[in-house]
């Protein structure tokens, strides 16, 4: 049978590429401009069996989500702006007790209020350090509905591979843009890992400090008992907090994302082969890049596009190998230069880098890029 | 057959609690009467959040998960709503329940989400060195009221008595019995059940407010207190300054929120 396809919002495209990933349990509070995947979650999770949880705030619902995962669920939330910011305490919970679970963050203008309605691509960093002490996590930005869709589906799947709390960085124009979606069925080696840990109950122990091989979540009520204690904690999930401990339980957080870095770096390139000019974005503004990359082709400039589909953690190998063949890389995005400091934190051979930014609420325009390519021309 | 040594995971002990903490007090209570229920190990799940009681993690033979300070019942929320065939115990001394996470102690109660909520009530935060908290009696002195504190603590059976739990009582440490006896019925109970228990901390509240030894300060807090029952008859002069004790609340006229999304969602499927 073929794939449906839908012509929908990117912000139900999350919440139905989520339950094709086997998502049954939501915990939330609405904001502006997230709010339709609690609307979407509140109507569909019913019908398939799952739980929408409305709850009385952001610290709230990142710690229901939690619990769910820990009783069994599969779980999401969204939120957006200042929700993110309260979201941050329990995110750091998650990364600490290693719960698998999937955060949208649908980025508006900033910081406090700012602007509710109005795009922004602010929160890069915060994704990546918002929450508490040394950490590692993993941040997924879509750039199209399709990828809404897509994005999802992967964040459950590398939230069960790494235990982690997985972040989906969204932004108000990708959310509320329409466009088709094929709303496939996810092959069964794309969906999340088994909560079964198959060894004996009492052998089983709900972390295991080896970076290539996390331990396998069991669920609250079956045959595995176990602690998950947010205190600095061994493997039996236990508080213990010598410094030895401490030192391997943060090199092991903080490894088993980072080593596997290259696994989790999903990229796409547009007229990469012979570009001089190299555009590196995300999110919307991967959206302007590759309008702008069109007029310069029309012009006979060689340009080409790489959108960071993996955001954290960075995509350091695509970004060199795209740093090394430009005479001239461009970062455009609506925020201050988040992603362009990154860009130059890599950028070894010193290759020349312009920051695009705009926080307007505007999305960028292809000729707003082309003009700041002229200008240092 | 369990034995209360199973439920509180004996080997583990000795706990941390000072001597003559009511912690302990709650934390045996909570295995006496689970040893009573006989409740399958791996289908108990205890939530905790941060401070003093919240270290009741590390020890018990069921389920635990500490949570941040506050999430306890969000947290509790979500593993009780992913698998009702859980029971549920949400361990929080004062500043968990009712202070840092008092809107979710509104919203569990509101939402009558089958939880059974323990508030470890010594009115100050022990574990950061005894600073007041949302219970906290007005004049008390605590880490960071020297002078005498200038707010009032409030009734927290009152709260979630008003935002709508199913089940709400109060005793306090002293009352071990009547507190084994609660806890059993508030985990029978479907939906919101809370108790509130009057404790101790010696190491700060205790000395700070010239309370005498452990066991004078566990008589100190009885002689606040009054059995509803004895209550009906007094005046409200007699009353006055005086937290009522027994079971408070009794309620049949809802039924816990899971089995209300249960059948809303079975409509809703066209079932
Ligand atoms: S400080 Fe107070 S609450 Fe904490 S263990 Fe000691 S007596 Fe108990």
């Amino acid at each position: 049978m073929s794939d449906k396809v839908m012509f929908m919002q990117g912000n139900e495209a999350i919440v139905r590429g989520a339950i094709a990933a086997g998502a049954n349990f939501y915990a939330g509070y609405p904001i502006t401009p997230s709010s339709e995947i609690a609307e979407k979650a509140s109507e569909l999770l019913p019908l398939c069996g799952g739980v929408y949880m409305q709850m009385e705030d952001e610290l709230s619902s990142m710690t229901a989500v939690e619990g769910s995962t820990l009783a069994g669920a599969r779980s999401f939330t969204a939120t957006s702006g200042l929700g993110f910011s309260m979201m941050q305490e329990h995110i750091g919970h998650a990364v600490m007790c290693e719960v698998p679970c999937v955060i949208v963050d649908v980025q508006r203008g900033g910081p406090a209020t700012g602007l509710a309605t109005k795009p922004a691509q602010g929160d890069v960093m915060q994704a990546r350090w918002g929450t508490n002490s040394d950490h590692s996590i993993i941040t997924l930005a879509p750039a199209s509905v399709e990828e809404c869709y897509e994005l999802a589906i992967k964040a459950f799947h590398l939230a069960y591979r790494f235990r982690t709390p997985v972040i989906i960085l969204s932004d108000a124009s990708v959310a509320h843009m329409v466009e088709n979606v094929r709303l496939r069925t996810p092959k069964p080696e794309e969906l999340p890992a088994s909560r079964d840990p198959q060894c004996d109950p009492s052998e089983y122990l709900p972390h295991r400090f080896d970076p290539d091989h996390p331990a396998t979540l069991a669920a609250f009520g079956s045959k595995y008992i176990y602690h998950m204690v947010s205190s600095t904690h061994d493997e039996t999930g236990l508080a213990k907090t010598t410094p030895d401990v401490s030192d391997r339980l943060v090199h092991y957080l903080w490894d088993k994302i980072e080593n596997h870095a290259e696994e989790i770096a999903y990229t796409k390139e547009y007229e990469m082969e012979d570009a001089e000019i190299v555009l590196i974005s995300f999110g919307c503004s991967a959206r302007s890049a590759r309008g702008a990359m069109e007029k310069l082709r029309a012009q006979g400039v060689k340009a080409g596009v790489l959108q960071l589909q993996t955001i954290w953690p960075f995509p350091v190998k695509a970004v060199q190998k795209a740093l090394a063949q430009a005479k001239l890389a461009v970062v455009p995005e609506l925020n201050l230069g988040q992603l362009y400091s990154e860009v130059q934190r890599y950028n070894v051979e010193g290759r020349k880098v312009i920051s695009v930014t705009k926080v307007r609420g505007e999305l960028i325009t292809p000729d707003e890029i082309i003009k700041a390519i002229e200008e240092v021309k | 057959m369990y034995t209360w040594k199973d439920y509180v995971g004996y080997d583990r002990l000795p706990h941390i609690w000072c001597s003559g903490c009511g912690n302990g007090i709650i934390f045996n209570a909570l295995g006496q009467a689970l040893e009573k229920m006989q409740l399958p190990l791996e289908k108990v799940v205890i939530v905790s959040g941060s401070g003093c009681f919240a270290k009741i993690v590390n020890y018990p033979g069921v389920n635990t998960v500490k949570m941040l300070h506050g999430r306890v019942l969000s947290g509790a929320t979500g593993i009780a709503m992913a698998n009702p065939e859980l029971t549920v115990f949400a361990l929080m001394g004062d500043g968990d329940g009712t202070t840092i996470g008092g809107n979710h102690l509104i919203h569990a109660a509101r939402r009558n989400i089958n939880v059974t909520a323990i508030l470890g009530n010594n009115y100050n935060y022990g574990m950061t060195g005894g600073q007041y908290s949302g219970t906290t009696p007005e004049g008390s002195i605590t880490a960071t009221s020297r002078y005498g504190l200038v707010e009032d603590g409030f009734d927290a059976c009152k709260l979630v008595e008003a935002a709508g739990a199913s089940y709400v009582a109060r005793t306090t440490a002293y009352d071990v019995l009547e507190l084994q006896k609660m806890i059993i019925e508030a985990t029978e109970k479907p939906g919101f059940a809370f108790i509130d228990v009057l404790a101790a901390c010696p190491t700060h509240y205790g000395r700070l407010n010239k309370m005498g030894t452990p066991a004078e300060q566990m008589l100190k807090i009885k002689e606040g207190t009054v059995p509803v029952a004895k209550a009906a008859k007094m005046s409200p002069e007699e009353l006055k300054g005086k937290l009522l004790t027994g079971k408070l609340v009794d309620r049949n006229d809802r039924e816990d929120y899971a089995v209300l999304y249960a059948k809303m969602a079975k409509e809703a499927r066209g079932e």
